[in-house]
């Protein structure tokens, strides 16, 4: 029994709970303990996992239901950090919101983190359907944290009858194609399907219930109607909880359930994430024009970058390309996924930052004349949306490019249609993008107070801008780690 | 760092100098700063100029460092006689402006100032650039500082002149993003523009990629019919935006003609120089026309700079010696130009905040000295001999006259024309009596304008005169560039 592979699982329970016991002694309304636990428990497991991808360090355990490779330690260092600049930006804005009382805002986004993990290193169809259900059981209560705020209940309601739909699905699809292979191991499902005796109909059904569970989580039209509403209902905090690390969950699960289990069955689902993604580049990018409200605006414009991501992994597919244009198209999406995380971590993190007591900044028209307030908020702003509008030098720019040279290597059937319609969606993308800044430096301020984060916050604001202006003049390494997590999952 | 680095990191690296002065820096002090960096980043050019070798047609002072790896992108730049003359005059212009801005800008002045030198940094970027992405990636990335310079200097309608610049271009430029990613993929992963120019490909697909680099280039040059965008930006932008985006922005695209166009699908080129020749003819004499009747002296100089940058368009497609050297030349002749045409019509905007001619009158009489030179910069403006603007049109007109009469006489119609709306202008704004009691009550230049405007003049002057280094630098790489077209490279 090789328990090395999920020493950072067990490490991130025991934290977990200790955290939420530590609170009993805690009379301390800032919960300074538990938060610095926290920190602390999160930088360690991203070190640790930074480490064991840098040495590519392999292997399986509990007899190949759990797995370790590159890329799952790449991906759950990236949502530890991404977790833990979270906490960092949620602090100031949940104390003030009497959100940290009884310290469950930690144990809870600990325990998500550890249902993300499980997503990430699952080999195995109801192992990662527990860590789904663990991820999505978390953010139901996350989401309701403010227990007397109208919309967040609300928001709460609907996101659990949505997910809990969602999760009906993917287990409904997961049983069928148990029932039509007889496994739940997702490289005897694969052996399985390539030799190609199971039940044609039953495999594509499954498929499509898997698909529409994943295509719920990750946000994609038709599945999309969701997003807005939590992402508007939620406090600020928690939505920046649900938009950053989850996706890069939603990522994992989407690789291992598509490439490393039903890869024999492309055919059937190409189709599908090829048809999800176009309709959430029209939807996300033409919806978002309309909406008033920030935390709206940035909901549709994930659906639009979810439509991107799928983009990628409708590439890696293709008759002639075989192993390496696949690990092309897989790296480029989880490039996409990893500077988009990046990357709305540093958007959600001036909205945080913005909001003080009483005054939530999620509007657009809040942001008005931010340059004559702040100058260095709304610079953090401008690089953040001339990023996600994908205009170089900024790193948003890489992603798209590097996906859209996927599709267009991948001589699909429309590659070059499905290359011009994202490019058309990214020019309209690009305009509701410019409106904010436009909103930030060229209106009129209509407040008049200087915002005053504080230290911690506006540090780590300062290295996540950073980190996002380096990557852009240096996306070399970046793409690398990419490509090196890529190939250990295929070769 | 090479030369060339030197030239593009000397002026970013002082605009964000500039910027990093903050806001409570006096104007004195940010103007007196950014003027001292804006004319080292001038002097930065010196090795530059120090090592070129005049002369010789291929690329010189190449630098090559690998920078993306996993698309083989390099960090690759080079000078040729094309280039050479305009990244001086990029560097020449923003010291210029950025001498010029005197009592017009008091708000946010270093964002301002350092906007400008960022913009001056990119665009030498662009003109140095012999990478295919790498120069995509200046291309774009100019588009930045210019819509925050029109957006927040700007006039009363700048926001949507702002949002028509940025997303005229920016449309343009995704489909040249497009072409791009192909020619990666079909020329086996480089993005050498040497490469690209030595590939083999059907004349479909370089009639494609041809059209695909005239929507990013025609929208920049602007040829006619998409040069709507520049009118209106013109009249709403600051007058240092105006005159660094006629006086250098425009040439970016008519640059890439050269870079892209030409080199890469010569053999569509030359088929399609038809509706090129026939474009350009309109530029210069329909929109020469609409020039004629403008009322505005911001709108007329914009459309003036549109039937200006026809000729250059027709010059490249005769594809003659002698008639794309003529272009080259007027471009260089055109920036010097322009630049002055528009920091004159920001003296007189300064003092009575009106660009409407129908407002001026007998200028002459207060301001004698502003007189003398607006005058000079008109002759230069309508092609008078002794002056820059002659030289290049004159060789435009020869070649076009060799290639076909017709084609020649209607390119001649353009220095009729040009004379008619630029001294029109001059005899209703400078001379006559005094119209009314804001003209009695003008004060002539500053010293600050003075020097500004003799630096200019010197310039147009002294290529007038004297065109000779520009031709002899310029010769060799458009014989080559010629020599490459006519051999073509069809598949």
């Amino acid at each position: 029994m090789n328990w090395f592979v999920i020493y950072p699982e067990i490490f991130l329970l025991i934290m977990a709970c200790l955290v939420a016991l530590l609170d009993l002694w805690s009379q301390d309304p800032l919960r300074q303990r538990a938060y610095l636990t926290t920190l602390m428990t999160l930088a360690a497991l991203a070190l640790w996992h930074a480490i064991v991808a840098v040495n590519d360090m392999q292997g399986t355990a509990f007899g190949g239901m759990v797995v370790l490779d590159t890329m799952g330690s790449w991906l759950k260092s990236a949502a530890s950090l991404a977790l833990l600049v979270t906490l960092v930006y949620a602090k100031p804005y949940a104390q003030s919101r009497d959100m940290l009382r009884g310290s469950e805002m930690f144990s809870l986004s600990l325990l998500a983190l550890l249902g993300m993990f499980v997503m990430m290193s699952g080999n195995h169809l109801l192992l990662l359907y527990m860590g789904l259900e663990l991820l999505t059981l978390c953010s139901y209560a996350l989401v309701a944290l403010r227990r007397d705020d109208l919309s967040a209940s609300e928001a709460a309601m609907k996101y659990f009858v949505l997910g809990a739909m969602a999760s009906g699905f993917m287990l409904y699809g997961m049983s069928m194609m148990y029932g039509a292979t007889g496994t739940l191991e997702l490289p005897a499902l694969a052996a399985q399907l390539s030799l190609g005796q199971a039940d044609s109909r039953v495999l594509a059904l499954g498929v499509v219930f898997v698909v529409a569970g994943l295509a719920f989580k990750l946000g994609a039209v038709p599945f999309h109607m969701w997003v807005p509403d939590v992402y508007e209902g939620a406090p600020t905090a928690v939505t920046l909880m649900l938009a950053a690390a989850p996706k890069l969950a939603a990522f994992a699960l989407a690789m291992r359930l598509l490439v490393a289990g039903f890869l024999p069955l492309a055919m059937d689902w190409q189709p599908m994430l090829a048809l999800l993604a176009v309709m959430s580049l029209l939807v996300g990018n033409l919806a978002a024009i309309a909406q008033r409200s920030l935390k709206r605006m940035l909901a549709f414009s994930t659906i639009s970058h979810v439509g991107f991501l799928l983009l990628g992994l409708v590439a890696g597919v293709s008759v002639q390309g075989g192993a390496e244009q696949a690990v092309q198209a897989y790296s480029a999406s989880m490039f996409y996924a990893l500077t988009y995380v990046l990357t709305t971590l540093a958007t959600f993190g001036v909205m945080l930052l913005l909001s003080r007591e009483g005054f939530e900044s999620d509007q657009l028209e809040d942001f008005a004349g931010l340059n004559q307030r702040s100058p260095w908020l709304a610079g953090a702003m401008a690089a953040c949306m001339f990023s996600l509008a994908g205009v170089p030098p900024l790193v948003g720019f890489y992603a798209k490019f590097a996906v859209l040279q996927a599709v267009l290597g991948s001589h699909t059937p429309f590659a070059l249609a499905l290359v011009l319609f994202a490019l058309a969606m990214s020019l309209v993308g690009a305009f509701y993008y410019l409106r904010l800044i436009k909103i930030m430096y060229f209106d009129a301020p209509s407040q008049t107070q200087a915002p005053n984060p504080g230290v911690g916050a506006r540090v780590t604001l300062t290295l996540n801008v950073a980190a996002m202006l380096v990557l852009g003049l240096l996306p070399s390494g970046l793409f690398a780690l990419c490509t090196q997590a890529m190939v250990s999952l295929l070769v | 760092m090479g030369a060339l680095s030197l030239a593009i990191w000397a002026p970013i690296v002082s605009g964000c100098l500039v910027l990093a002065l903050g806001q409570k820096a006096s104007v004195q002090r940010v103007q007196q700063v950014a003027s001292w960096l804006a004319l080292l980043s001038m002097l930065a050019l010196v090795p530059m100029m120090w090592q070129f070798t005049p002369g010789v047609a291929g690329m010189q002072l190449q630098e090559q460092v690998p920078w993306i790896e996993r698309f083989a992108v390099t960090y690759h730049l080079g000078v040729d006689g094309i280039s050479f003359w305009l990244i001086l005059l990029t560097a020449f212009t923003t010291w210029v402006v950025v001498l010029s801005v005197g009592h017009g800008v008091s708000e946010r002045l270093h964002q301002y100032l350092g906007a400008f030198l960022v913009l001056s940094g990119l665009m030498i970027g662009v003109f140095c650039a012999i990478d295919g992405l790498l120069f995509y990636i200046f291309f774009e990335a100019t588009l930045i500082p210019m819509y925050l310079i029109i957006g927040v200097w700007g006039g009363p309608n700048r926001i949507y002149a702002a949002f028509k610049f940025f997303l005229y271009t920016l449309a343009g430029s995704l489909l040249m993003l497009a072409a791009v990613i192909y020619l990666y993929n079909a020329s086996g992963g480089s993005f050498n523009l040497g490469v690209w120019a030595n590939l083999p490909l059907s004349r479909s697909v370089q009639t494609a990629l041809f059209f695909a680099f005239l929507a990013a280039f025609a929208v920049k040059v602007p040829m006619w019919p998409v040069h709507t965008w520049l009118p209106d930006v013109h009249v709403e932008a600051p007058t240092g935006g105006s005159a660094v985006l006629a006086a250098i922005m425009l040439k970016l695209g008519a640059y890439g003609f050269l870079r892209f166009s030409l080199p890469i699908a010569p053999d569509a080129s030359q088929s399609w120089a038809w509706l090129m020749l026939a474009l350009s003819l309109v530029a210069v004499v329909y929109v020469g026309l609409v020039a004629l009747v403008q009322t505005d002296m911001k709108k007329l100089v914009a459309y003036s700079s549109v039937a200006h940058m026809g000729f250059v368009t027709l010059g490249f497609f005769v594809f003659a010696p002698l008639g794309m050297s003529g272009a080259v030349v007027q471009m260089i002749a055109h920036g010097f130009v322009s630049a002055a045409m528009f920091l004159c019509i920001g003296v007189l905007y300064d003092r009575t905040h009106s660009r409407d001619i129908a407002s001026y009158g007998g200028v002459v009489n207060t301001m004698p000295r502003f007189a003398a030179f607006a005058v000079l910069f008109a002759m230069a403006n309508s092609g008078l001999p002794g002056t820059a603007g002659f030289v290049g049109e004159w060789m435009v007109i020869l070649a076009a006259v060799k290639a076909n009469f017709w084609l020649g006489l209607g390119a001649a119609s353009a220095l009729v024309l040009g004379a008619a709306y630029t001294l029109w202008m001059v005899k209703r704004v400078v001379f006559g009596a005094v119209a009314n009691p804001t003209v009695a009550k003008l004060t002539d230049l500053t010293s600050r304008e003075a020097v500004v405007l003799t630096l200019l003049a010197l310039a147009v002057l002294a290529m007038g005169v004297y065109p000779k280094p520009f031709t002899d630098i310029i010769d060799p790489s458009v014989a080559e560039l010629l020599m490459h077209v006519a051999k073509g490279k069809l598949l």
